[in-house]
């Protein structure tokens, strides 16, 4: 029997092309291993080689995403392998994006195995951890040492079928997917153990950690609404024609501040929803349904309110991650402050 | 309060002309119990069967599963049902172990479950290890759903006491005490250990998820105390169509572990005082009331634990939840036992709703996790109900006779009273 073949991916800094500046080069690929590639081969052995690695910018592939994802799947198609090594990518963010998203494309459109690495707090753990095997890692590359015999000992698992066993036991960061086991005692049994240990004031150890709800306490009242700047916050997708920061119609990575000065409403012509989680017919025939500007000019003219304030915010809440919407609310709330807004009308679909 | 149960073991069920019980072989007089059985004239017809643990037989739809028990006094257990509504829970009561009687027939709801007695489907069942007298009835015609849900339900008590009438002169295998004493006895007799309830919650969806309490309607109760020996001798009884894996079945009530796990407990390293019920009404008014109403008596109680558990998923977890905070909110500390719907593939939030407070949760596994049963030689009744029930699908029912499907359609899988020995975790 031949050895497995793998193909590695990493980003233009690991590849030795460049830094930063190089960020933005497109894929490429090259027979065999590069930089890590190295470490990577030693730790497979005689078991797996490594016979092409892509290397692509991680601006480049964050930016033209779909694009970038099929032009390195092309790639590594070439090579017709068993598995996919990506990273490993410690903390830096955007090469997580990018380890993930491949690992993630090599398994759904591959349907080979595929694995990455990086540090817990990595962006693309929470975005990519439920798609494909993420082994921690330390933050910096200071941790390559035991990131690579770790990894290489995990892709040959995947290699071989073999179970692959609890987060804990294989070093990989919990996936999120719960899984049904057999245990030695009945469920009564092991409450009434948690009970006495919790009356005790030892530690004990839930089976089910509770996902934690964020739940927000209404602000007071605003004092006088008639002199209130307001905003417009919508995660209804609605954006100027042709949406002009690209904001995804699911897993919105991002939001737009668009201008409403001397807009008295919105018209289809000028203004349509880039979400993609509800039939947009009704939003784009009349994107007023979705951001009311047209009411809240008339509540400006009947002095119910101060003013609307000059720009509004959008983005798409359809698949978005609950991490990726606070971050965005807490960039617009810094604005909407520092801006002199008073309260915001929040709108959703 | 203090129950003694008589187990008699049973070793095998045989039909045979007369019913009687001799050398732990339990003999049934088929058409006797037949008969009884047809009195009830919203029944068209009732077939009887035995289903034994290793066999190759599949048993479905499963609406209750019940434990065969009588007073040694003659009285039937199943106050409100088979007896006037007194209080019961005191004296001696004779209990068949090892065996069950199993309700089956045409579908009710959409909630009916599965049991196997042999394979990979009978590893998840408590029920593949018993010995069970299957009753398969069907409804007279005209009969409305709820009265075909009533007359099946009552048919699994009568044919539970008729069996154990078998026993009721006979002397036992051997004998267990049960005994609570009124609170304020028991807090002096254990000063120093943690005071402890149960929160026993049950299922009052409505719609044919009920549940009685001296046969009365959980819906219209407001929660209260009970002693835990009451629950032995039939107070509670199961009628409701809920999911089959976290149904609480009549044997499971009668054989509640979690009080069995609290009296082993009692008196060493807690001060079990007994059993508050509370119910699972659909409104939020009356997850209001019936939440603050348990709590209420928990802080009564002077409690310092409690293990609430659950019946059902969904709306019913809402309950669990506004206990737990309040529970805790009253400085009374509390273990939950729960099952979870996190999706075939377990990625999405188990329960719907969720609490800081609750972190100390036993979970009895993932309902939505897929099964192939293998095909049975025998089934005992109707095989179709594969495509209908919760957890199947049109595509469940294979052409060679095996089922894909969620364990949510085995009876008892998920026991959310902790019958069970699965749990998950997170991969």
């Amino acid at each position: 029997m031949g050895k497995f073949r793998v193909v590695h991916y990493i980003n233009q800094f690991f590849g030795q092309i460049g830094g930063e500046e190089k960020a933005d080069i497109p894929p490429q690929d090259k027979e065999g291993p590069i930089g890590p590639g190295m470490a990577f081969k030693m730790a497979l052995g005689d078991e797996a080689e490594i016979v092409g690695t892509v290397i692509c910018g991680d601006s480049y592939y964050n930016e033209k995403k779909d694009v970038a994802k099929n032009e390195v799947l092309e790639r590594i198609k070439k090579y017709n392998p068993d598995l996919v090594i990506a990273g490993p990518a410690f903390n830096a963010g955007r090469y997580g994006m990018a380890c993930g998203s491949v690992c993630k494309a090599v398994i759904e459109e591959l349907s080979i195995p595929a694995v990455t690495a990086m540090y817990p707090e990595n962006p693309g753990v929470e975005v990519f951890k439920k798609n494909a095997y993420i082994l921690e890692t330390a933050a910096s590359a200071a941790g390559m040492r035991s990131a690579v015999p770790n990894m290489a000992k995990f892709a040959l698992k995947l290699l071989k079928g073999e179970k692959i066993g609890t987060p804990k036991e294989e070093g990989y960061i919990p996936r999120g997917i719960r899984k049904n086991i057999f245990v030695e005692e009945t469920g009564a049994k092991r409450a009434v153990n948690m009970l006495v240990k919790k009356l005790n004031g030892e530690p004990f150890e839930t089976e089910y950690p509770m996902p934690v709800f964020d739940r927000v306490e209404p602000a007071p009242a605003v004092e006088d609404i008639s002199k209130a700047t307001i905003a417009l916050v919508t995660s209804g997708g609605i954006v100027p024609k042709g949406n002009p920061d690209h904001i995804e119609a699911s897993s919105a990575s991002k939001f737009g501040r668009y201008d409403l000065e001397n807009i008295e409403y919105l018209t289809p012509e000028d203004f349509e929803t880039a979400h993609g989680g509800y039939d947009p017919t009704y939003a784009n025939e009349d994107p007023n349904r979705v951001l009311p500007v047209d009411a809240l000019r008339d509540l400006e003219k009947q002095k119910a309110i101060g003013k609307l304030h000059r720009y509004y915010y959008a983005t798409v809440g359809n698949g978005t991650a609950v991490a990726d919407a606070k971050k965005y609310a807490e960039n617009i709330a810094k604005e909407l402050i520092a801006d002199g807004v008073q309260a915001v009308i929040l709108t959703s679909t | 309060m203090k129950l003694e149960l008589a187990s008699f073991y049973v070793k095998d069920i045989q039909f045979c002309e007369k019913t009687e019980f001799r050398d732990g072989i339990l003999k049934v007089n088929k058409q006797e119990l037949i008969e009884l059985l047809l009195c009830d004239n919203r029944l068209k017809d009732v077939e009887l069967d035995i289903a034994r643990p290793g066999e190759e037989t599949r048993i479905i739809p499963v609406k209750d599963v019940i434990e065969p028990r009588i007073k040694a006094s003659g009285n039937s257990v199943f106050p409100g049902f088979l007896e006037k509504p007194l209080t019961v829970g005191e004296g001696r009561t004779h209990v068949m172990k090892g065996m069950a009687i199993v309700t089956c027939g045409r579908i009710v709801g959409f909630q009916e479950g599965i049991i196997d007695m042999t394979g990979p489907g009978a590893d998840y069942t408590p029920f593949s290890k018993l010995l069970n007298l299957v009753i398969v009835a069907n409804p007279a015609e005209g009969v409305s759903s709820y009265e075909h849900e009533e007359t099946i339900r009552i048919a699994g008590l009568k044919a539970a006491d008729y069996i154990a009438k078998s026993v009721q002169d006979l002397l036992p295998d051997d004998i267990k005490t049960y005994e609570t004493k009124p609170i304020f006895e028991s807090i002096s007799k254990y000063p120093n250990l943690p005071k402890v309830a149960y929160v026993y919650p049950l299922q009052s969806q409505g719609l044919l998820h009920d549940t009685y309490v001296y046969g009365l309607d959980a819906k219209k109760i407001v929660p209260t105390f009970i002693y835990p020996t009451e629950i032995m001798d039939g107070a509670i009884v199961s009628g409701n169509c809920v999911s089959a894996c976290d149904k609480n079945t009549t044997y499971v009530h009668q054989n509640n572990p979690v009080i069995e796990e609290l009296y082993e407990r009692h008196g060493k390293d807690i001060n079990f005082l007994g059993v508050i019920i509370t119910n699972e009404n659909v409104t939020l008014a009356d997850k209001q009331r019936s939440s603050d109403y348990a709590v209420k008596l928990a802080e009564y109680m002077t409690l310092d634990g409690a293990i609430v558990t659950e019946e059902g998923f969904g709306n019913p977890d809402a309950d669990l939840i506004m206990l737990c905070r309040k529970l805790e909110e009253k400085g009374i500390k509390t273990v939950l036992i729960t099952d979870e719907y996190a999706g075939r593939d377990g990625a999405s939030q188990s329960l719907a709703d969720a609490d800081p407070r609750a972190d100390a949760v036993v979970t009895a596994g993932n309902a939505n996790e897929l099964i192939v049963l293998p095909p049975m030689k025998k089934i005992i009744g109707l095989v179709d109900a594969a495509g209908i029930i919760a957890g199947g699908s049109q595509k469940s029912l294979k052409k060679d006779g095996s089922i894909e499907i969620e364990l949510q359609a085995i009876t008892g899988a998920t026991s959310e009273i902790g019958f069970t020995k699965m749990s998950a975790a997170t991969y």
